[in-house]
This record gives structure tokens, C-alpha cells and sequence, in this order.
């Protein structure tokens, strides 16, 4: 099947092979463990795969595609023991246990001697150490996807701040739906709330500096602040129940079937919505709205590639690196019918589409704060785990916000 | 017969015993049932809302096709194969050899490696984990079906070795004796005398130990990852990623990942529960 | 005990058993006992699994005192070890109920037992999914006779008895099968006179089965005491240790611990499984007493 998949591939294989510096000499086997296991994630590191398995005929390229959340607590197994050859991770601070424990592969090399061009946007995300440990691959903004066709039938506009979202909110719960869809089972989809809520709430930088573990979370008043907004809305009864027993796919079908009427998600929700049967008059976009006096800051979280230190085909691998971030390819898997996501290289083209382009716009013009990874990306992984633990119990018990602010202060004074 | 058989109770009794016995195992395997409906469903029920009301269509090829023509789980379900049937062999020779050992000679520490044995066998796997996965890694063998075979096999020898010498111990020993006048050499006694009469010990070990194997879990997870070795108790988990909220084919691809043992079990019935129950009865 | 036939010749009787055990015990003593032996050695290290492993004593256990993920890991592994032995009980009763010789008892029987053979995984899912608050069939039956719907897993109190009953349906499935075997050998002669002596129901059950079942109710006890102490399966199926941990167990906590994403504990994930390994020990040695008290029985 893959091979049939490469001849149809073939002819876009032509066209990047031109502007590819000749690598027809990679030879052996090129191990990928991938975990871009999500259905439109899964069709483009195959096609990858396949492509550039074609344009090397000496070279076989081979992938297998682990389950994303699996993934996380796999990859330093993966990378200490009969390590692939390239990964998929998280730019940033995410990089760090790897980094330092000297499982990534150090590619300041390709990046200083003109390898990846169009680039230097996201390098910074990839600098840690002042080394390159790294390539994205594609990035996402976040924000509130919601369906226009209900907002339409309320009578309700996007809203620019907090009093109107929270107005908004409660029209939709007036007409027996809940405002907010959400599925916290693997945790993260509440650090996304947290970061917005906080960032709006205090400010990116006040965000940055509790992500860098200088406040406190018990003493700190901005934090309690953050937690007071959220718990207007789970006390308004926003957000669905039992989200605790939901993955963020299993609470789709709760904004599909119109029963919450809005997701704060990134982008890569987007194929679901349209595989979901949604034109683009039913669903629509906005950024989060302004709480206090802050310029905007955003989180769009990079996926990346990263070489293992112990890799055995590490000069098909940087050559698969750079495959991957050239501008025709970027244009091509971040489009709307590939991941529907943004490229990371400046001279792709970001897709025709209405999602995309909003999204590209408000990172490029609309995010004077700052853009920030995300919760699990910008804090310690330690902290997050612990920080989304809490999220996720203050979200169905707010009662218990000191015992987990307690929580996370201790863990807070034994990370950092 | 205890409970007093059903025959000498009263008509009434009779009858309600027999209604009852259909209705308790509907509710007893209602889990089970409830993944079987859902797997002949279509997607439109789910979108829906029907869960429980009649499919609105019968997709059962729809759905198992899938499970076997769009994803990995074919690859899953022979990874298992090629762990557990190895394992099978290679921990029952190993304890034939072992059980023989212990339940025929007398000599100075039998007890205490037959002890050892069944300590062994009960200790908590996490107590094992680090330097198992360490050794694994050290000798190449991490994410390979090998690495885990090897593992299964000097596990499972220390419930195979229970099992085998408690059943040679209750052998006739006359024959073993008979044999030894004669002047017949130790391993062709092995070979000859006993290995024939140990059969039945053999077949009831082989099915259990086809079952374990295949259920394994917490090994699949700490000593391989991906499709390239994983077994179909691990592989599910990215099977399920990739149909995530898809119940329907998430309860299909259950079914199939489970099917083996429970044939398995049907096929040799008697053999299991022999194995099982060993030691039950005085 | 050496005797007046040994001589330098090798003694058949001596090497014969040796070279039989000698791959089985070898193989056994490097996957199973050094380890455990290891893994105490680690657990005063901290060390990531990589590089250089430091010492430091005692600390990793100081650590765990104060570890409230630990304290509820423990907690839960009571709760499993009492709850699980209900399969015991559970067993007995299902047992009872289907020895009798009625047409198809054995499909019965055969369809009663195999929950067991079925893997813990697909145990987890099938309840995961049982207990789903909307899709869910418990909450489905539960709803028409008017009751309100309950958020099994996600309630961080009733999640723990979830996953246990989970796990309670093929240990009792196990267990039934144990006293299937059992009743089937009871002796029909002291059956009898019990009935004479008017003992029935009840005492006949207490007085006369039970004692001769005791065989069977051993076996079912080792069962379900390793099976409630190896709990990881379902757990890591089910609730992956939510909501917000509170569904951790040992086994779990120590897994997680030590292949965690952002770093290998291993010295702290080994401290947790040798805490783990000590409570098994107690019954393991409570085991191998019993069986070392039959084994001198049986001999003469």
C-alpha cells in the first residue's frame, strides 16, 4: 500500500527533488517513530515517509506511528534504548529532559551553515543552551472555535471581552446548551483555559515568570485572580459535565451535536469539525478575549523533529529534516487538507483558509504580549503534570483551590 | 451433591431455577454484550444518540474489516503469536526439565529451589522492572519480541515448575524404579517414562500459559513500543488513538484482540480448567 | 549423608538433576531473583536510568513519607486487597448455583467462567465503556428505573471501587471455577450423614462443605491476594491514575515514577516497588508456609 501511496506522490516527489541539494547517495534505513497518530496526522508522516523514501532509491524509510498521548511517557524509553533515527516532540522548554540528559542530536550546524532557510522565526523555540536541538514542523494557533449557525440563531457577535463572553455564555445556557465543550481526561486541555485566563487575567509576562517558577502559587494575588474568573464560569455551569472522563476527541461530539456551543482548541481540531460534516458558515473562530489591560498574548504551540543522539542513519535523518521544513513542503502538509495548521517556514504559503488565515493574522499582527508555547510546553514537565492535575480537580471541585494551590507550591519548591 | 440437585426440589422450584439460570448470565457478561452490540453499529448511531435502541443498520463486515484492513492490528495480533507461542514452548520444556528434577530426586535443596520457584512466581512485576528493562536494553533486545520471549520464558518457568513437579510427584513411582533396574539411563527415563505420562500436564500447561502470555500487559508496555513489536494487548491503545471516540470500532477491535484465548479457551476446555484447578481438590 | 556408593565416579542421581535444573534455575535467577535484589540496592540510589547513580541512602523513603501521591497509592492498594477477596465469597455463590445437572449446564458453566480468559485490557475497556456517563449502559439501566446518572471514573471517590469491580469480575469468574472443581469431589458420604444428623442449608454448608473445600479456598485466597496486588492493567486502562491521582496503586505509581516523561526515578520508582514488594512478602511467606506445612504431611 505504501508503495502504491509513493508512485501517486510521485509526481510532487519531482518537483521538490529539483529544488533538493542531491542526497541520491542516502543509503540504508531510516527509522521514524512518529506520534502523529490523529487520522490527518497519520496520512502526512506516511506520505512523508513515502516520499522521501522514493526520491532515495537506495534508502528505505520506515515509520511507525505511536499513540500521541502514549507517546509522552514512551519517548525517553524510545530514545535510551534502541533509539529510531528521527522523532516527533515539543519545541521549548518541553526539550529541556531530553537536552540535558543528551538524547537529542545537536543540529546547530544545519542551522548556521544555511541548511534550513526561512527559518528564523521559530529558531528561538528550538534554542535551548544556545544550540539547535532541533526543526519544527508546523504550528497552531489556539483560540475559541464555535458554531456560528447557534451564535446566529442567539443573536450573538464574537465578543471582544470577558463581561461579553461571559453574556454571551449565559444566553447559551438560557437556551439549554452548555457554553464550553471540553475533555480533560489527559489533563492538557485545561493548562489551555489556565494559559488564556492567565495571560489575560496577569499579562504575558506575569504568565512567563510563574511558567519560570519565580511566584509563588499560594502567595502570589495575580494567580488568585486567574482562578477567581474561571470559577465565574464554572459556577455559571459553562462548561460540559464528567469532562474529566472525556479525551478531547471523546468531548467533539458534544460541539457537534450542538449541545455546547463553543471548544477552546487549537487548530488541528479542524479536520474534525469539517470530517464532522460542518461547512464554514457553521463553524467560526475568535481570539480570546481581553480580561485585564494586557496586550494580547497567544499560545501556538511548534511540533518538531528532533534527530536522536543515538541514531544510526543520522545523515538521512538531517537530510529528512530538511526535507520536511523546505517551503514546498511545509505548503503542502500544513494545508487545509493535509493538517490544516501553519507552516513554519516564511517563504510557504499559509493555506487558503478561513481558519488558517485568521489564525496567521492574529499570531502575526494581534499578539503584541507574546507567544507562548503552551502550559505543559512552558513549565517544567514535572510542574505541568502536577499543575494539570490541580487544573483539572479545580475545574470539578473549585472548592479545593487552596489545598491545590498548596499542592503545587510544594511541587513548585522541588522543581525548580 | 451439594446444593441438593434441583431434580428432587419442587416443579415451582425446577421452573425458576431454569428461568434463572439465562437471566443471570445475560446479566453477568453485560459489559461483554453491551461491546458486542456496539460493534455491529454504524457511526450514525453514535452521532445520534441511539446507543441502546435497534441499529439503525448491521454493520458488522463494515466494521471488522476495518479493524483488519485499515489498521495495525493484523501486525499486533501476529506479534503476539510470535511472543506467545515461543514462550509456551520454551517455558514448558524448561520446567519439563525442571519438575522432573525436583519431583523425582531426592537431594539437599530440593525444597529450597522449589521454594524459590514459587516465591518467584508471586512477587509483584514492578520489583523486577528496572533491572529486567536494563538487562533487556544492555543485551540489545529492548523493542524486540525476543527481549520479551526471554522474559516470559524464566517468568513462567516458576509457575510451570509448581505445576509440573507437583504432578510428576504424584506419578506411580514403581515405574521409574522398574526403569532404573533395568539399567535404563537417567534422561532416557526422562524421555521415555515419564515425558509420555506427563501429556495431560503438558497440554492443561500449554493452553494456561497461551493465555497469560497473550493477556501480558505491563511487560508489552515496559519492553517494546511501536508497531514493529508490540503485542495486541499494547498495540490497542494506538488503535484506539487512531479511531478515538469511534466506539464502534474501538469495541470491534476489542472483541478481535481478545478472541484468541477465549477460542482458545472453548477449543480446549478441559485441558484449562485441569490446569487451573490443580491443587483445588485434595 | 554421603554414603559408602559414592565414589569418584559422578553419581547419576546427583548430576542428573543438576543438569536438568541448571537452565531453568539459571534463567530464573537472572530474570527473577537478582533483580529483586537489584532493585533494593537501587532504590538507595537516585539515579535516571543513563548516567552515574548517586547515593543517597535512605532518602528515597524519607521522600515517600511525605509523598501524599504515595499515601494514596497505599490507601488504594488496601482497598484492592480487601475488596478484591470478595471474589472469593462471590465465587462460592455463583459455584453453588450452577452445580446441578441440568441440560446445558456446561455451555453454562463454560460462559459463566470465561471473563477470565479474557485480557485485563480489554476488561478495562469494556468497563471504561460500561461506565460511561452518556453512553454507558450501567447509567443507561440505571436511569429508567429513575435513579440519577453517575460519573463512575470521574468521581475521584467511587473511580477506585470502579476499577476494583472491574477486576472483581474474572477474579470471581476464577474463583467459581476453583469451587466448581472443589464441589465435584466433595464426598457424597458425609453429605449424607450430615443430612441425617438434620443439618441443612446453611450449617450443612458452614460444617461439612466449607472443611472439605478448604483446598480450593486456599488456592482462591493466593489467587486473588497476588491478583489484587498486581493491579496495574485495568487502572492504566481506565483512569490512567485519574481523576487528579486518585486511582493510583503502587504498582501504577511506581511506573509511573520510573518511565516517567520527564526523567527516569529510578531510584524512587525502585523505593516504591520494594515497599510494595515488602506487604507481598508477608503473604508470600504465609503462603510458602502453608505449603511447606503439606509438604512435610504429604511426605510420610
Amino acid at each position: 500500500m505504501l508503495k502504491t501511496f509513493a508512485r501517486a506522490a510521485g509526481a510532487l516527489v519531482l518537483t521538490t527533488a529539483l529544488v533538493q541539494p542531491a542526497y541520491a547517495e542516502l543509503s540504508g534505513t531510516l527509522r521514524i517513530m512518529s506520534d502523529m497518530s490523529n487520522p490527518a496526522p497519520r496520512a502526512i508522516i506516511e506520505g512523508l515517509a513515502a516520499d522521501f523514501d522514493a526520491m532515495h532509491p537506495d534508502l528505505t524509510v520506515e515509520v511507525d506511528v505511536v499513540d500521541r498521548e502514549a507517546w509522552k511517557s514512551q519517548i525517553r524509553n524510545a530514545l535510551t534504548a534502541d533509539a529510531p533515527d528521527v522523532i516527533n516532540w515539543y519545541a521549548a522548554n518541553r526539550m529541556g529532559p531530553y537536552v540535558r540528559a543528551g538524547l537529542f542530536e545537536d543540529i546547530s550546524d544545519m542551522w548556521d551553515n544555511g541548511d534550513l532557510t526561512g527559518l528564523d522565526s521559530v529558531k528561538g523555540a528550538m534554542t535551548m543552551d544556545g544550540k539547535q536541538w532541533g526543526v519544527p514542523y508546523t504550528y497552531y494557533q489556539w483560540g475559541i472555535y464555535y458554531r456560528e449557525d447557534i451564535f446566529d440563531e442567539l443573536g450573538l457577535t464574537e465578543p471582544a471581552t470577558f463581561e461579553e463572553e461571559i453574556a454571551n455564555c449565559q444566553k447559551i445556557l438560557d437556551s439549554g446548551r452548555k457554553c464550553y465543550t471540553i475533555g480533560t481526561k489527559f489533563l492538557w486541555t485545561a493548562g489551555g483555559w489556565f494559559d488564556y485566563l492567565n495571560m489575560r487575567t496577569n499579562g504575558f509576562d506575569h504568565h512567563m515568570a510563574l511558567a519560570r517558577g519565580e511566584l509563588s502559587w499560594t502567595e502570589d494575588e495575580g494567580v488568585r485572580a486567574t482562578f477567581a474568573n474561571w470559577r465565574k464560569l464554572i459556577d455559571m455551569g459553562a462548561f460540559i459535565d464528567d469532562h474529566q472522563t472525556y479525551s478531547w476527541q471523546e468531548a467533539l461530539p458534544f460541539f457537534v451535536k450542538g449541545e455546547a456551543t463553543a471548544y477552546l482548541m487549537g487548530n488541528f481540531v479542524v479536520p474534525h469539525l469539517r470530517e464532522a460534516g460542518f461547512t464554514d458558515d457553521q463553524i467560526d473562530f475568535y481570539q480570546f478575549p481581553k480580561i485585564g489591560d494586557h496586550p494580547m498574548g497567544e499560545d501556538a504551540p511548534t511540533d518538531t523533529f528532533h534527530i536522536a543522539a543515538n541514531a544510526k542513519n543520522k545523515e538521512a535523518a538531517r537530510a529528512f529534516l530538511q526535507y520536511v521544513t523546505s517551503p514546498e513542503v511545509q505548503t503542502k502538509i500544513n494545508a487545509a487538507d493535509g493538517l490544516g495548521q501553519l507552516p513554519v517556514n516564511s517563504n510557504a504559503t499559509v493555506g487558503d483558509d478561513e481558519f488558517l488565515q485568521q489564525g496567521f493574522v492574529m499570531l502575526s499582527q494581534n499578539a503584541t504580549g507574546g507567544i507562548a508555547q503552551f502550559f505543559d510546553r512552558d513549565f517544567p514537565a514535572e510542574m505541568a503534570k502536577t499543575g494539570m492535575e490541580g487544573l483539572q480537580e479545580f475545574m470539578v471541585f473549585p472548592d479545593n483551590l487552596d489545598d491545590i494551590l498548596e499542592r503545587l507550591e510544594f511541587t513548585r519548591q522541588d522543581v525548580y | 451433591m451439594f446444593p441438593t440437585p434441583i431434580q428432587k426440589q419442587s416443579m415451582a422450584a425446577q421452573v425458576s431455577y431454569q428461568a434463572l439460570l439465562p437471566l443471570a448470565l445475560i446479566m453477568w457478561l453485560l459489559p461483554l454484550i453491551a461491546v458486542a452490540l456496539f460493534s455491529i453499529r454504524p457511526l450514525a448511531d453514535f452521532t445520534n444518540g441511539n446507543y441502546w435502541g435497534m441499529p439503525s443498520s448491521f454493520e458488522f463486515f463494515e466494521n471488522y474489516g476495518k479493524v483488519f484492513f485499515e489498521s495495525d492490528m493484523p501486525r499486533y495480533l501476529w506479534n503476539s503469536v510470535l511472543i506467545t507461542v515461543p514462550t509456551v514452548i520454551g517455558a514448558v520444556a524448561l520446567s519439563c526439565m525442571t519438575g522432573f528434577a525436583l519431583g523425582i530426586y531426592r537431594f539437599r535443596g530440593n525444597l529450597l529451589i522449589f521454594f524459590m520457584f514459587i516465591a518467584g512466581n508471586f512477587v509483584p512485576f514492578q520489583i523486577l522492572m528496572v533491572p529486567v528493562r536494563d538487562l533487556t536494553v544492555s543485551i540489545g533486545l529492548y523493542d524486540t519480541k525476543l527481549g520479551l520471549v526471554l522474559f516470559h520464558v524464566a517468568f513462567q518457568t516458576g509457575f510451570c515448575t509448581l505445576f509440573m513437579r507437583n504432578f510428576i510427584r504424584a506419578l506411580p513411582h514403581e515405574l521409574i524404579e522398574a526403569a532404573r533396574v533395568e539399567g535404563v539411563a537417567e534422561w532416557r527415563i526422562f524421555w521415555f517414562v515419564v515425558l509420555p505420562l506427563m501429556r495431560p500436564a503438558i497440554a492443561a500447561l500449554s493452553v494456561l500459559i497461551f493465555t497469560f502470555i497473550w493477556n501480558d500487559y505491563f511487560w508489552a508496555v515496559v519492553l517494546t513500543q511501536g508497531p514493529g513489536a508490540q503485542p495486541v494487548t499494547a498495540g490497542i491503545t494506538s488503535f484506539n488513538s487512531q479511531f478515538v471516540a469511534q466506539y464502534h470500532l474501538m469495541s470491534a477491535g476489542s472483541i478481535v484482540a481478545a478472541l484468541p484465548p477465549v477460542a482458545m479457551f472453548f477449543l480446549m476446555q478441559r485441558h484449562f480448567i485441569a490446569g487451573l484447578t490443580l491443587g483445588a481438590v485434595k | 549423608m554421603s554414603t559408602a556408593t559414592s565414589t569418584r565416579r559422578w553419581n547419576p542421581q546427583i548430576t542428573t538433576p543438576l543438569l536438568f535444573l541448571l537452565p531453568g534455575v539459571l534463567f530464573f535467577l537472572l530474570y527473577v531473583i537478582i533483580p529483586i535484589g537489584q532493585s533494593f540496592n537501587i532504590s538507595f540510589y537516585k539515579w535516571d536510568g543513563l548516567g552515574e547513580a548517586e547515593w543517597v541512602g535512605l532518602r528515597n523513603y524519607e521522600r515517600l513519607m511525605q509523598d501524599r501521591a504515595f499515601e494514596v497509592s497505599l490507601w488504594n492498594n488496601m482497598k484492592w486487597l480487601v475488596l478484591y477477596l470478595l471474589a472469593i465469597p462471590a465465587g462460592l455463590f455463583i459455584a453453588l448455583f450452577l452445580n446441578q445437572t441440568v441440560t446445558g449446564i456446561r455451555l453454562y458453566k463454560s460462559l459463566f467462567f470465561f471473563p477470565f480468559v479474557i485480557s485485563q485490557v480489554v476488561v478495562g475497556l469494556v468497563f471504561s465503556w460500561f461506565y460511561l456517563p452518556r453512553e454507558g449502559l450501567l447509567n443507561a439501566v440505571i436511569t429508567t428505573f429513575g435513579m440519577e446518572p453517575i460519573n463512575v471514573l470521574g468521581d475521584p471517590v467511587l473511580a477506585t471501587y470502579g476499577v476494583i469491580a472491574a477486576g472483581l469480575w474474572p477474579q470471581t469468574a476464577y474463583c467459581m471455577i476453583l469451587y466448581l472443581t472443589g464441589l465435584n469431589a466433595v464426598d457424597p458420604e458425609q453429605i449424607e450423614a450430615g443430612r441425617l444428623d438434620g443439618a441443612k442449608g446453611w450449617r450443612m454448608l458452614w460444617h461439612i462443605i466449607l472443611p472439605q473445600l478448604r483446598p480450593a479456598t486456599f488456592i482462591a485466597f493466593v489467587v486473588t491476594i497476588i491478583g489484587a496486588l498486581r493491579s496495574f492493567d485495568l487502572i492504566s486502562i481506565m483512569t490512567n491514575g485519574g481523576p487528579f491521582g486518585s486511582t493510583r496503586v503502587l504498582s501504577f505509581y511506581m511506573f509511573e515514577k520510573a518511565l516517567s516523561e520527564y526523567g527516569f526515578r529510578m531510584g524512587y520508582g525502585s523505593a516504591i516497588a520494594v515497599v510494595l514488594f515488602l506487604i507481598m512478602l508477608v503473604f508470600i511467606a504465609y503462603f510458602l508456609w502453608s505449603m511447606w506445612r503439606e509438604e512435610r504431611a504429604g511426605r510420610h
